[in-house]
């Protein structure tokens, strides 16, 4: 059952101009949450911003004796919303409501886990990073930005023992490129024989270029997709991805039944 | 206070329902809500077939409001029956069923099966659904459409029969009157207004389909101004909808003439606001010393102020 808490800002750390990464008393729904899932946030009250916009969970914030205080959200500020987003204060209430979505599904050893993001679809990996390695599962990250400033928490995920793999689109930092080409190459030269799970998030063109290369080299993949969402509940069918089943195409909720989705039964432009 | 509201035959423990489109099948909240709490759920229209609805994008958020063209995807009304009903009539729902039709025979066959079915408590006739062009708009924008389509599905149902009305008309208390007259037991608007956002940037439409429905407090004074003239117009209970996202505008539109009321679009908002509704409904009747929230019903007092303090 999701929750509803109107929580406090209890730290907001600005990334760049765009990008922030908000933290929220929100206990309750930190502890429920695993790793894919997301929360409804509204920043504001009243009618303007009318409806709360889905966030996948960034990272769990915890005590020092490890009990979840509260969760925080990797934001990219491109509309109103996310502006109240990025300027929010501490002490400021903002309603967020979750957990929701259907999580990853976290593979165990001998499978190995291939991470890959895009831009702010780092968002889900943390907490996916956190139960794989707690697992003991051999991962990399595969994380491509505009440019080496936009490459974010790289010492979280070198520190959980995570494997990088960067890309830049202007070659700052990483390969110069996109982040699906160093994908491709390492999927050629890995042995058929050793298992491994593919998970990825960012923007459309990078899933649909992931899904494609993930199928050619036969390997599983996980997406969390992000669409426009008016309820985060099922209720308003406004998420709906195109996806294969039973013989037909479908419109699938990707609030109730993602947002963690098999990449090879969405249909992709 | 007597919360309780009579539609008719149809008897609701609260004014307060769910509004078709906005809340699923009623399951997907069943772990937020108690369904039995609310006066009825209206679940989302069904025709006889499963609809795939638009494209995404299909919702775009504006200033208080939202414009949506969800295209009235849906599982069919076998598949309702068979997998839904059992678990709505389990959690005691007041379930009401919008019913579309792309003719005549699909309102009357959908209606038919609904009233063979187990736990269907009425049935909203869609007839005014703003995003397909062939999902019963061409009934509820004509007068002889309305009279039509109320007039055979009347015949085919004892279940309570609700119309719900575009607002994309020059003169809703005329429909009204005509479903009236056609044997409705009530009339339920409004349903969304015709409205269009474009990206001026990339000079396309923010939603597939073009164009789509308006909901949300932006659209709330003028649903409660056609709440009001249907009201003059029928005797039959008028349901009442658009734009309410708290008690006081549930009540606003209750002494407009509502008998009960719909919430939608602030249900996607906060899932958790039924409770709050109605405790504030119950607040208002305190302190208003109501004995029944039917009373407020047209209570709208529209004697000039300077009579009132001058009459005797």
């Amino acid at each position: 059952m999701p929750i509803d808490v109107a929580a406090e800002v209890i730290g907001n750390r600005s990334l760049s101009s765009d990008y922030n990464v908000l933290a929220l008393a929100a206990p309750a729904i930190a502890a429920a949450a695993a790793p894919g899932q997301f929360v409804m946030v509204k920043a504001a009250g009243g009618c303007d911003p009318l409806l709360r916009r889905p966030f996948s969970v960034f990272e769990i914030l915890r005590d020092t004796s490890g009990i979840p205080t509260g969760l925080s959200i990797l934001s990219k500020r491109i509309g109103p919303s996310t502006r109240l987003i990025y300027d929010a204060q501490p002490r400021d209430r903002v309603a967020v409501l979750g957990p929701l979505g259907r999580p990853f599904t976290v593979v165990e050893p001998p499978v190995d886990a291939w991470m890959i993001a895009g831009g702010v679809g780092l968002a889900p990996f943390w907490t996916l990073a956190e139960a794989l390695r707690a697992r003991g599962v051999q991962t990399t990250l595969f994380y491509g930005a505009r440019t080496g400033a936009e490459l974010f928490y790289l010492d979280v995920f070198r520190a959980l023992g995570v494997e990088l793999a960067l890309t830049t689109e202007d070659g700052s930092a990483g390969e110069r490129g996109r982040v699906v080409a160093p994908l491709d190459r390492r999927l050629a030269a890995r042995s058929a024989d050793a298992p491994l799970m593919l998970y990825a998030c960012g923007p459309e063109g990078m899933l649909a270029a992931t899904a494609r290369v993930a199928k050619a080299h036969h390997r599983p993949c996980q997406v969390s997709v992000e669409r426009v969402m008016g309820c985060g509940m099922g209720g308003c069918y406004s998420c709906v991805v195109p996806m294969r089943s039973g013989g037909g195409v479908h419109h699938v909720r990707s609030c109730i039944a993602g947002p963690v989705l098999a990449a090879d039964q969405i249909v992709w432009d | 206070m007597d919360l309780a509201v009579a539609i008719g035959s149809l008897h609701l423990k609260n004014p307060l329902i769910a509004a078709s489109g906005c809340f699923g099948y009623g399951v997907e909240y069943a772990d937020a809500v108690d369904l039995a709490s609310l006066g009825g759920i209206v679940v989302k229209g069904l025709f006889l077939a499963e609809r795939e609805g638009h494209p995404a994008p299909r919702i775009v958020e504006t200033p208080a409001g939202m414009l949506n063209a969800i295209g009235l995807q849906g599982i069919g009304v076998r598949r309702f029956v068979d997998e839904q009903l059992p678990e709505l009539r389990a959690r005691n729902a007041t379930v009401i069923v919008n019913v579309c039709g792309t003719t005549l025979d699909e309102y009357v066959e959908v209606s038919k099966i609904l009233s063979d079915a187990e736990g269907v408590a009425a049935i909203e006739l869609n007839i005014s659904c703003p995003n397909i062009k062939e999902g019963g708009i061409q009934f509820g924008c004509s007068l002889h459409g309305t009279h039509d389509v109320v007039s055979a599905v009347r015949k085919a149902t004892r279940l309570p029969l609700i119309p719900k009305l575009t607002p994309n008309v020059t003169d809703v208390a005329s429909f009204a009157r005509a479903a009236e007259e056609a044997g409705a037991d009530a009339v339920s608007l409004v349903n969304t207004f015709l409205a269009m956002v474009i990206d001026v940037e990339t000079r396309r439409p923010k939603i597939s389909n073009i164009v789509g429905g308006l909901s949300g407090p932006a659209i709330r004074p003028i649903a409660v101004r056609m709440v009001y003239e249907c009201r003059q117009a029928v005797k039959i209970p008028v349901v009442g909808m658009g734009g309410i996202a708290d008690a006081r505008d549930a009540l606003e539109f209750m002494i407009a003439g509502a008998t009960a009321v719909q919430v939608g679009t602030a249900n996607f908002v906060d899932p958790f606001i039924w409770p709050k509704l109605l405790d504030g409904m119950r607040d208002y009747g305190e302190r208003h010393h109501l004995t029944r929230i039917a009373d407020l019903v047209g209570s709208l007092d529209t004697r000039k102020k300077d009579h009132a303090w001058t009459s005797s």
